[in-house]
């Protein structure tokens, strides 16, 4: 079975609610919107205090090349305009919504029929992507439009689409595949006319194999869509590691997938890019895995875009007594949350609570040159050398060991028998790095 | 208040641990051990014992009072250490010699360098080289193994390569020295002249295989050692089989097996990078032959495990593992 060739591990993989069906969470009273949900140049808000809204209005506006528009989620009046905490764990602005109602705007179709004709064309499905401010649901949230318009000189040949969900717990895109499985290939083929690619490949991991089985059936009826099962192993999710798993070519250091022909999407995207063209629907909800080891209800829910993480815990049978740690995201990859009333977003795939006893670190102790932080490192870097150079402020010499190819991973921090916080070094390290080659570029 | 932790991620740690990778070692080492038990009897036991106890000891007295640190004692490398120093001396050593022994290994080899990986020299054959410089004469006495239920009083005689060694000096050949040397299953099973630890390859293995498959070790270290040694003696019998004895004589005497299982795979003396461990092997190789064959030393393991030790730095800033998207120029 196809996997990548280079380091990875494999974690437990407690996908606790796979086999949970996807329920809508009843709106919140209290929506907190964050002007900007994406990477790249921060939109710019187009509402004001007191104005009433409907459900899909535009509230920011992405003017700038990689941006992207924000929606509201839910139809009442703006309370206040003001900074909250994100997941980021930092203040930024947000749109503060008094409820009323759901209202929804009248452009969106809200009927269940599947639309499989694909009626605009390439350059409008990437104008009107835009528009409804779709962005990578996979946790980058890198803005989908972008994404689809190929550099001059370069050619995509294929488009990937991202089925693996390696995190552990992480059941979301599982859930959409089997609830929401030819949307998903009407949103594969809309892609496909927009990079005018004659082949999409889904990349689906081993332990999902209903999923595969489901969307391989359902492919048949579309051209030009395969479905590719894959050996369970982290960081097979990462766009790098995914087409060499799928085919074998190697992004260079440094570059985009499209250096290689080839074009990276999520599930989910696929999925809100389906509603987005096909239903006028934009992105203001989406399916958030709610689930860890002591929870009493681990569910799969489709929340609306700014509900507090409270909200879904509570739903999901309420904080538990044991609890250590709240994550936004799975266990490897997820940033722990410094208060629950963060509001969910376009890049939220899950929320996993973790015991007390799990959240604690083992205690450090001394590197013993074992190497298997090197074996596991899925980009061949050296993760104990990349520590000790930041460590010890040698950024220039970080720069020249290729720090910056580092994803974050964590496969090294992971498997370091030491327990040593690799990868917290790391990111110091590139930290530091992106400043020294930002001012380079500057002067 | 029921506070809750924020880090960075990961936010899961694997199974591994060091005291696992350790305590696996001491595991892997279990069954050379009891073979050294059964052929030397009590007093293997009691060499063992005072090598590990007194390296317990000392790692825990420099800890506490000269580095005032917390004593790691219970992570299992200083038990290892005192076991393949055992494991390096034959067991007519004298006690006394052996504690001394256990203090080089600990105190100079690994503490002074600031303790569990980062002393730069393998503890256990800086204690070994230490002793064969200091007491040549105790060190290369071997006591011939005989079943621990005889009661005869242990006689002493040479090692196979001792005995190679001393009769191509006097300009014997091989044919005539064949009768002196023991038979392939002997030295494969245990039953011949050596340090504990070395005696039997078959044991050897056994941990060998056990480590690998514990993923403590992975197999480049070995077999590029071993089959360096096997390639280059191979030759050089092809040469002259009168003069230099066949490859599967050498891999089986002596430490080699005990050296590339056991010693040249110590994570912190060796290399980190699969490349960088074939090379590794293959230097240890090469030394290891040059030494037994054209060397004054009988046996020339250790020497070769620790001038490769101090090569690892090197390797170590020479052999990158292969970057993912390198462009190749």
């Amino acid at each position: 079975m196809k996997t990548f060739k280079i380091g990875g591990v494999h974690p437990e993989e407690n996908k606790l609610t796979s086999d949970k069906a996807i329920e809508f969470l009843a709106i919140s009273q209290k929506i907190c919107i964050p002007v900007t949900q994406h990477l790249g140049t921060p939109s710019t808000l187009v509402v004001e205090k007191g104005e009433s809204i409907k459900t899909g209005q535009l509230i920011a506006k992405g003017d700038a090349f990689i941006c992207a528009n924000v929606h509201s989620s839910v139809s009442g009046k703006i309370s206040k305009i003001d900074t909250a905490i994100d997941t980021s764990g930092y203040k930024k602005t947000s749109v503060f919504i008094d409820v009323e109602g759901d209202i929804w705007e009248e452009t969106i179709d809200r009927t269940n029929t599947i639309n499989k004709d694909i009626l605009l064309s390439k350059e409008e499905i990437i104008a009107k992507i835009k528009d409804m401010g779709i962005v990578g649901l996979g946790g980058a949230t890198f803005p989908t439009h972008v994404k689809m318009m190929v550099p001059n000189g370069k050619k995509a040949e294929f488009l990937l689409i991202n089925g693996v969900e390696c995190e552990p717990y992480l059941t979301s895109d599982h859930r959409l595949m089997l609830e929401k499985g030819e949307e998903i290939l009407v949103g594969i083929s809309i892609l496909k006319k927009a990079l005018g690619v004659e082949k999409a490949i889904i990349g689906i991991e081993n332990n999902k194999s209903d999923a595969i089985t489901y969307l391989t059936k359902l492919a048949l009826n579309f051209t030009g869509i395969e479905v590719h099962a894959l050996k369970i192993k982290y960081p097979q999710g990462a766009e790098k590691q995914l087409i060499k798993a799928l085919l074998n070519r190697e992004v260079p250091s440094g570059k985009l997938p499209i250096e290689v022909g080839c074009v990276v999407s999520n599930i989910g995207t696929a999925f809100a890019v389906y509603e987005a063209i096909q239903k006028n629907k934009p992105l203001f909800e989406r399916v958030v895995s709610i689930t860890g080891k002591s929870l009493k209800n681990p569910s799969n829910f489709m929340v609306r875009i700014g509900t507090p993480v409270i909200e879904l815990i509570e739903k999901a049978g309420g904080l538990p007594d044991d609890s250590g740690k709240v994550n936004s995201g799975g266990p490897m990859m997820g940033k722990a949350l410094n208060s629950l009333d963060v509001p969910i977003v376009k890049g939220t795939s899950g929320i996993l609570i973790m015991t007390r006893k799990e959240s604690k670190r083992p205690e450090i102790l001394n590197c013993i040159r074992c190497g298997k932080c090197i074996t596991v490192c899925p980009m061949g870097l050296e993760p104990y050398l990349l520590a000790q150079l930041a460590e010890n402020g040698n950024f220039e010499t970080s720069e020249k060991e290729k720090i910056m190819d580092c994803m974050e991973c964590g496969s090294c921090q992971f498997t370091c028998p030491s327990s040593r916080p690799l990868l917290d070094y790391v990111r110091l390290g590139k930290n530091k790095v992106g400043l020294i080659i930002r001012n380079r570029a500057n002067n | 208040m029921n506070l809750l932790t924020v880090s960075g991620s990961p936010h899961l740690h694997g199974d591994q641990s060091l005291k696992k990778i350790m305590w696996g070692v001491v595991i892997a080492l279990v069954p050379a051990m009891m073979v050294s038990f059964w052929y030397f009897g009590l007093a293997a036991i009691i060499i063992t014992l005072t090598a590990v106890v007194s390296c317990l000891i000392f790692e825990y007295l420099i800890q506490k009072f000269l580095l005032k640190q917390a004593p790691t004692i219970t992570d299992g490398s200083a038990i290892i250490t005192g076991i393949l120093l055992a494991f390096n001396v034959p067991s007519s050593l004298p006690v006394w010699q052996m504690v001394i022994g256990a203090l080089v290994a600990i105190g100079i080899a690994k503490m002074s360098y600031g303790g569990l990986g980062k002393n730069p020299f393998n503890p256990a054959l800086v204690g070994r080289v230490f002793l064969l410089i200091s007491f040549p004469v105790d060190m290369t006495s071997w006591p011939l193994p005989k079943p621990i239920w005889s009661m005869v009083d242990a006689i002493t005689g040479p090692t196979p390569l001792g005995v190679l060694k001393e009769g191509i000096g006097k300009g014997d050949t091989i044919s005539q020295l064949a009768a002196q040397l023991p038979s392939y299953q002997d030295m494969f099973i245990g039953g011949i002249g050596g340090s504990l630890g070395e005696i039997s390859a078959a044991a050897l293995l056994l941990g060998g295989l056990f480590m690998m498959y514990k993923k403590i070790i992975t197999c480049h270290i070995p077999v590029s050692y071993l089959l360096t040694v096997f390639v280059f003696t191979a030759i050089m019998w092809q040469i002259n089989p009168e003069h230099y004895i066949n490859p599967l004589f050498h891999l089986l005497a002596g430490g080699l097996m005990l050296g590339a299982i056991f010693m040249a795979t110590d994570m912190v003396t060796s290399p980190m990078t699969y490349r960088g461990m074939l090379l590794y092997g293959f230097g240890c190789g090469v030394l290891t032959v040059l030494i037994r064959l054209w060397g004054s030393y009988p046996e020339g393991v250790s020497f070769a495990i620790l001038i490769m030790n101090a090569v690892v730095p090197l390797i170590n800033k020479g052999f990158k593992p292969k970057r993912f998207g390198e462009v190749i120029k």
